[in-house]
């Protein structure tokens, strides 16, 4: 299964997850059509009902539309996905921001380790 | 939401052993509810009770609204732990005669299952092995079109491969007004399809609520939480 659901934390949510980085990361681009909750449900192998709450919940945040003859497509809406990327980026980088605290390296720490890792990337 | 199944203190005891012990318990439709519990915790007897095999002691049951006979029957699709088939016949003759018997039986369904699952229909159960034949009958008795499915141990005998197409089968085939009560061990297997959850211990209902509570408020998977309820 590509959908990697972890068995630790609420599936519900990270479908969610899971639907909202396709979504950024242009995976799924804007208009981007969805597949009914059942065949969704059945490609991640889990409860329709669980999958149909992600959805509402996706389509509640403004990143997924429903029309009656179209069906459910991610938004056509630039902004709210340009949002939607930032604020992925930004949890990530509060995520290593801990990570870096936790390691006892400071700020001008951090932006070397970047400034490496980016030529190191180049080269 | 309506209420599909309505158990009300239900007890059981088998000479001094207590199976079930006032025990009640309502599901409604378009779930996929998991019953959990160890050896001995009363999930069969349950199962056996709702599907009328075995009567209680005490307490009732109905199903939509019918107390257990033919009505209820009708709406139940049940598999059961044990084998129940001839296997002296072959798979085609057993299609005809559940389509003969069973009004919701939707003969192009079963064929269709088979037919993914590899699995001839000119084949005799003797043939089979214990893992064909289990398929053979978990897909008899989702090709009926009922209002509440129960199965008991349906993947336990298949290897892992079919048990993903079967979870599969049952999240594709059932009727989205319809609700599976799935008895299983397997629970990091099954989890995932599931809505909600009953952990039963020594014939009382210890916890029922959905995996993502569970997994929200305990931080952990039903199985591990399940492993740390009834640790031995």
């Amino acid at each position: 299964m590509s959908w990697n659901l972890s068995s630790d934390r609420p599936i519900f949510a990270q479908i969610v997850e899971h639907i909202e980085l396709d979504i950024a990361s242009g995976k799924l681009p804007p208009g981007a059509k969805f597949p009914s909750v059942r065949e969704l449900a059945s490609e991640a192998s889990v409860n329709p009902n669980t999958m149909q709450r992600a959805l509402s919940e996706l389509e509640r945040k403004g990143l997924l539309r429903t029309d009656r003859t179209v069906g459910r497509f991610v938004t056509y809406d630039k902004r709210e996905i340009e949002r939607l990327r930032k604020e992925k980026a930004s949890s990530s980088v509060s995520g290593f921001l801990m990570q870096m605290k936790k390691l006892g390296i400071d700020k001008d720490g951090v932006l070397e380790l970047i400034k490496e890792n980016y030529q190191k990337e180049e080269t | 939401m309506s209420s599909l199944l309505n158990v009300s203190n239900l007890t059981k005891r088998y000479g001094t052993t207590v199976a079930l012990n006032d025990l009640s318990l309502e599901l409604e439709s378009g779930h996929i509810i998991g019953l959990l519990g160890p050896n001995g915790s009363g999930k069969t007897t349950l199962i056996k009770i709702i599907c009328g095999l075995l009567q209680p002691n005490t307490g009732k049951v109905t199903v939509k609204g019918h107390p257990v006979g033919v009505e209820s029957k009708k709406v139940i699709s049940y598999l059961p732990d044990t084998t129940y088939l001839d296997m002296s016949q072959k798979v085609e003759d057993i299609i005809r005669y559940f389509s003969d018997f069973y009004e919701d039986f939707d003969t192009g369904r079963a064929y269709d299952m088979l037919s993914k699952l590899g699995i001839s229909a000119k084949d005799r159960l003797k043939t089979m092995s214990k893992g064909t034949r289990e398929k053979v009958q978990l897909i008899l008795v989702m090709s009926r079109r009922a209002d509440l499915y129960i199965l008991d141990e349906p993947i336990a005998g298949v290897d892992p491969a079919a048990r993903d197409y079967i979870l599969n089968t049952i999240i594709t085939n059932y009727d989205e007004n319809a609700s599976i009560l799935l008895s299983t061990h397997l629970i990091s297997d099954v989890e995932n399809i599931l809505d909600q959850v009953i952990f039963l211990k020594e014939g009382n209902i210890v916890r029922f609520s959905t995996v993502d509570e569970i997994r929200g408020s305990e931080g952990q998977s039903v199985d591990s939480l399940f492993r740390e309820v009834f640790k031995c």
